[in-house]
Parts: structure tokens; sequence; C-alpha cells
């Protein structure tokens, strides 16, 4: 009788996640569903909160990256004031931002799936974690822990927390950076950018090694979406949000964030507290999207600093105009990385960075507000209605890990059908569909402003409905 | 020697307390000398084991997932530490209490859908009424206060359980590191 896998715990990700295969009469895998198993209410439970408060409360969505979910809040709430912020005050936005992209795809590349890449899928699943990597591979593992280290440090320099520090506010931010604090942060910056070229290096040295999980790991066309600057270069703390097919024509360009919902619908999933968002103009699920580092490389034109662009170019070279696998968003995530610092430095060079005009101040000026940002994951969106006294009446979060929900579906269908056969589940099919997972490094916290523990269950059903395996299996 | 086994759980957490972990930055590869994480979001165990020494838990108890988990726990760990905010007091997740699962979920899926607008059911666990801080369910050792709690906090915690000492937070040391938010 056909069966249906369950993976109970996606591993090594941020968040609770379940999987559920479905096989066919013969033996093979008929349809995979995707869970995300919780759920947390910020949009209802934030209303009657004044509007200054966001910040605060939605950065407790995720601690991985609060500060894109500050961001994107302190940028709505802008809107709500009908200010523009002083041009210092954006700067430090941005070098903030480029710190937390720096921190967040260490933790995401070193912590999470090198254990995968440098110990391989296959190998023993007591070890395959970052403490073996310590015994295994100590410099990648050092490398990792200083890398994000510099990120989380260069944050608490500006903001005084590394983790919901408060220093971003509606307006702007709520104190100067000093000239000792930015000297601080320079000094690291060389250590920094070597890390990076060196795991870069030794990347495009193992990209031979995953024939299998290149080709599988989602690959598949979709649109993707991303923030571009005017001429199409990398951004991610402003920038117009664009939307284009698999051959890089041009699909749409947001160019007011208020007009995002023209473009942007989303769907409920009947077995997911994760929605489906989808590229409205075609369709559900035809306006399947991507949207993290690989659907950012796939709109950019180029990155607009030197390194980058030239590790851009090799990439585009090894894999095309449009990188297609989702295997490549590790790839993608490190080019980003050497971006993050790079433009760290740009930042820090600027004259007016540690200016004081930093904050400007007005009441509420408009009914609603909308802030986009690309978080680490993805595009971010916040969406707030207020009253006149500044009460939240109406709030709309849209996540990096939304965007890709229907992405992350069908690239576990197809690493199921790569690598699940029958009514068994081997240990590392099991990690491979994970895997899968963990490459789009999804934020399950932000995604459904929820968060839970270590995560894939497996269940295998039969097309009868009957539960054949397991994973874990039952003790 | 024989090595600890530590456990790290996230119930209905923002993950900062276990960014807060990882904040401890280079005190982290000492602790793993000595320490086995033997459950956790950083290593692949699927199945909560027995006989574990100690568990972090980050975050409130939200959903029927999260009560069997926790009483699982409690069952199989010596010393059970309430880490961060959330899991001490229910912090931000309480913020949902007042309003009825019902409204939350409608709010989300029906009416913030285009498509299928209704709360998912299939797959899914149900929500608590209320979302509790940990010691509303099983008793608790250890209280870690912070939005998260500082690192330098969990570093002096940790190096005092591995070192088969219970963590004394009165000492000089971190007492001033003891507080909310
Ligand atoms: S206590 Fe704060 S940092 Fe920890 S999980 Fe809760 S909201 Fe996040």
């Amino acid at each position: 009788m056909p069966p249906t896998i369950t993976i109970n715990h996606v591993t090594r990700i941020e968040g609770h996640a379940r999987i559920d295969i479905h096989l066919n009469d013969l033996g093979k895998v008929a349809s995979t569903q995707f869970h995300v198993t919780q759920f947390r209410g910020f949009e209802k439970f934030t209303e009657g909160r004044p509007y200054y408060e966001m910040p605060a409360i939605t950065a407790r969505i995720c601690g991985i990256c609060p500060v894109s979910h500050l961001l994107a809040s302190v940028k709505a709430c802008d809107a709500i004031m009908a200010v523009q912020i002083p041009e210092p005050a954006a700067l430090l936005r941005e070098l903030l931002h480029c710190a937390q992209f720096v921190q967040s795809h260490a933790l995401s590349f070193f912590h999470l799936s090198a254990p995968d890449l440098l110990l391989g899928f296959d190998s023993d699943p007591a070890l395959r974690n970052i403490v073996g990597l310590i015994e295994k591979h100590p410099e990648a593992a050092r490398d990792g822990i200083a890398l994000r280290k510099f990120g989380q440090q260069a944050i608490e320099r500006m903001a005084g927390e590394r983790i919901h520090p408060s220093w971003t506010v509606p307006g702007g931010v709520n104190k100067p950076l000093s000239a000792d604090a930015r000297d601080h942060i320079l000094t690291g910056l060389p250590i920094a950018k070597s890390i990076i070229r060196r795991t870069l290096k030794n990347f495009k040295a193992m990209l031979d090694d995953f024939p299998a999980e290149s080709a599988a790991f989602g690959n598949m066309p979709t649109a993707y979406a991303g923030l571009s600057g005017l001429d199409g270069e990398f951004k991610i703390y402003d920038g117009a949000l664009r939307f284009i097919d698999n051959t890089a024509k041009p699909l749409a360009t947001v160019a007011r964030p208020l007009d995002y919902s023209k473009y942007i619908g989303e769907a409920t999933m009947p077995d997911s507290y994760l929605k489906a968002p989808y590229f409205k103009p075609l369709g559900y699920p035809e306006g399947i999207y991507r949207v993290g580092p690989l659907g950012r490389l796939n709109v950019a034109a180029r990155m607009g600093t030197p390194e980058a662009d030239g590790e851009l170019e090799e990439y585009r070279q090894r894999l095309g105009r449009i990188v297609q696998s989702s295997f490549f968003y590790h790839y993608a995530r490190l080019i980003e990385a050497l971006y993050g610092v790079e433009r760290m430095e740009e930042l820090l060079s600027e004259p007016l960075i540690t200016d004081t005009h930093i904050r400007a101040d007005a009441g509420v000026n408009a009914n609603q507000g909308v802030g986009i940002i690309e978080a680490p994951r993805g595009v971010l969106i916040h969406h707030y209605k207020v009253d006149d006294n500044g009460s939240i009446t109406w709030a709309n979060l849209i996540v990096a890990t939304g965007h890709n929900n229907l992405a992350l579906n069908h690239s576990i269908r197809q690493v199921a059908e790569q690598f699940v056969d029958g009514a068994q589940l081997k240990e590392g099919a099991v990690n491979r569909v994970s895997a899968v997972v963990r490459a789009y490094d999804p934020c399950l916290s932000c995604s459904t402003h929820a968060y839970g523990g270590p995560a894939v269950n497996l269940r295998l059903w039969s097309p009868q409905g009957e539960l054949v395996d397991s994973w874990p299996r039952p003790e | 020697m024989n090595k600890a086994k530590v456990a790290t759980v996230w119930l209905d957490g923002c993950s900062g307390c276990h960014m807060s972990v990882l904040d401890i930055d280079e005190v982290l590869i000492d602790v793993l000398h000595k320490a086995d994480i033997v459950y956790g979001p950083l290593v692949d165990a699927q199945e909560f084991p027995e006989g574990v020494d100690v568990t972090l838990t980050e975050g409130a108890v939200s959903s029927q997932h999260d009560y069997k988990l926790i009483q699982q726990i409690r069952k199989r760990t010596k010393l059970l530490i309430a880490l961060g905010d959330c899991a001490v007091t229910g912090n931000v997740p309480s913020m949902r209490n007042t309003i009825p699962t019902k409204r939350l979920l409608e709010r989300a899926y029906v009416e913030g859908a285009d498509i299928h607008q209704r709360a998912p059911s299939d797959g899914v666990p149900a929500l608590l009424r209320h979302a509790v801080p940990v010691q509303e369910i099983v008793k608790v050792d250890l209280h870690l206060p912070g939005c998260p709690p500082k690192p330098a906090l969990i570093a002096f915690a940790l190096t005092e359980l591995l070192a088969g000492r219970k963590p004394d937070l009165t000492n000089p040391s971190v007492a001033g590191l003891v507080k909310f938010g």
C-alpha cells in the first residue's frame, strides 16, 4: 500500500516545520506538503497600540534579524509622519542593516548549512552540526563565529544592543555615531573581508561536488523579486521593488510602497500557518516568485561595490544570467556578505556618518504608511493604518520566507522525487529534504510572525492515507 | 570526562534568546568542549532525548505542541532553565491573550488573504487559549530574565552549570544584568 512520509522536525532551520510526502501506487512521490506550525497574531494584537511602539514590538517577531523589522517598521512610521529623514540618519540605518546582513548570513552559512557542505549530507547526524564543525573544520567554525561576532559587535557599537536595540526610531535614529565607534568598526573590517573572501574561494572550489543537489534543490523557473536602485544596482535599505521573469525580463516595478498590494496577493494554505504570497498579475499559483539572495542577485544589474561586482560577474559566468537552482542561495549569500562589508566601509567613510542631524520630528500626518526593505531572507513589508491619534487600526506584515512559500513547496517536492524512493525513509534523504529548506534560510518565526523549535517532522503516506513511515521513527 | 548533555528549545519566542546564546562568541567554543548539544535548533536530533542535564527554554507555551513538548522535556531534564522574558513572564507572545484565538486566526487567514480564505487546520497544532510562561505548566529551576538575557549572563550561567554549580545570580559579576527587557 503506497505511503506518506513525514519529516517531523526540519532541523537546523529557524523555526518549526513539518513535511508530508505522499507516495503513489508505484512507490514514487506523488505530492508533498510543507507545514509551518506556529502562529502568533501580531497583526491583530498590535491594534490599538501607538504607532511609535511598533518598531519595538515587531522586532520581537524575530531575534535573528530584528534590525530588519525595526527598519521596515520605522520606515512605515516615517511615512505616517510624512517626513523625509535627515541624510545622516538614512546612512546610519543602512550601515546598521549591512552589519545585520553580515551577521545573519554568517549564521545561515556557517552555523546552519556548513555542516552539510563540509561534513557531507550523508555524514553522521550526531556530528553534523556546529560542534562537529568545530572538531573537523575548526578554521571554518572559528571563521563563522568571528564573522557573526563582527556584525553583531558593529550593531552593538551603533545601537547599544546586539538584539532588539531601541536606536532606530520613527524619523531617524536616537543617537549619533561617535568617531570612536566608527573607528572601532573600521578596525574589524579587514578581517571580516578576508574571512568572506576565503569562504567564497573554498565554496567555489566545492561547487562541482554537489551535482545532484544543485540539479534538484529547487531547480525550476520562477519569477524573482528584489529591491534595486535607479540603475538596477543592488539595494537593501531603499530602492524600488522589482519583479522579473525567469529570462530576466522585467515584469513590474512597484514605484510607490503603498502600491505593493496591487502586485502581491496572499493565499491561505489549508495545512500551514505560513500564507503563500503570489505575484497578482500572474494569478495563483502561477505567480510563484523567489526572494532572498538568489532572487536579489537575479534582479540586480550589478552590486555596486568593487569586489562584489567581480564576484557577481564570475557567478553569472559560471551559472548564467539567471541562476535557477535554490542550491545556489548559499553562493549568492556569500556574495551579499562581501557586499555588506564593502558597503559598510563606504558608509563609514562618509563625512556625514558622524553628523548629529539624525532625527526628524512630527506627529501623525498620514493615516497609513508602508515600509519596504530587504531582510537577509528577502523582501519585508510593514503596512500600518492609524487613526488621528496615532493608534494602530490595522496592520499587515509580509515577510521574506512567506514570499518563498510556493517555491519552498516546489523545491521540497523536487528533492523528494529525487532522493526519496519506496516506503522507507533514509537518513540522507531526510537530511536533503531538510537541507533544501535550509538553503532558503527560512525564518519561520518571521514568516508566521511565529517561531518554534528545531524542526522537520517527515511523514510518508500511502495513497489510501495510511502512515507507512515517519521520521523521527517512533521509539 | 563525561560531557554534560545540554538541550535548547524554542517555544513561542523570537529566537533572540538563542541568538544571545550565540552572542557569547568564543566562550561558545569552551562550552562546546564541555557539553554536547543533544537537542535544539542547531543540531539534527529529531526527538527530545532522555537523561538531559540542562535544558534552556526560550519562549512562552502557546500551542498544543508546546504544551506537550514542555512536559516531555520536564520529565527528561534534570535542570530546566527559563531563558528570557517570554519564558519567564509570557512577554510579547502573551499580548495576544486578550483576543480570542478565533479572531486572531480570522484576521490573518480570512481578512488577510486574497485566496482560500479560511484558517489552516490540517497538520498544524491548535493554539492554546493563552500564551503562558513556562512555570505555569511545569516546574522551572532557574529563571534568566531579559529580552534577550545578556550574553554575559548566559555565559556566566553556562560556565557555572558546567562546573557543576547552580548559578548564583546575586553574584556581583552578574547581578546588574538580571533584569527584564
Ligand atoms: S525574551 Fe525577547 S529575545 Fe527572547 S524570545 Fe522573547 S522576545 Fe525574543
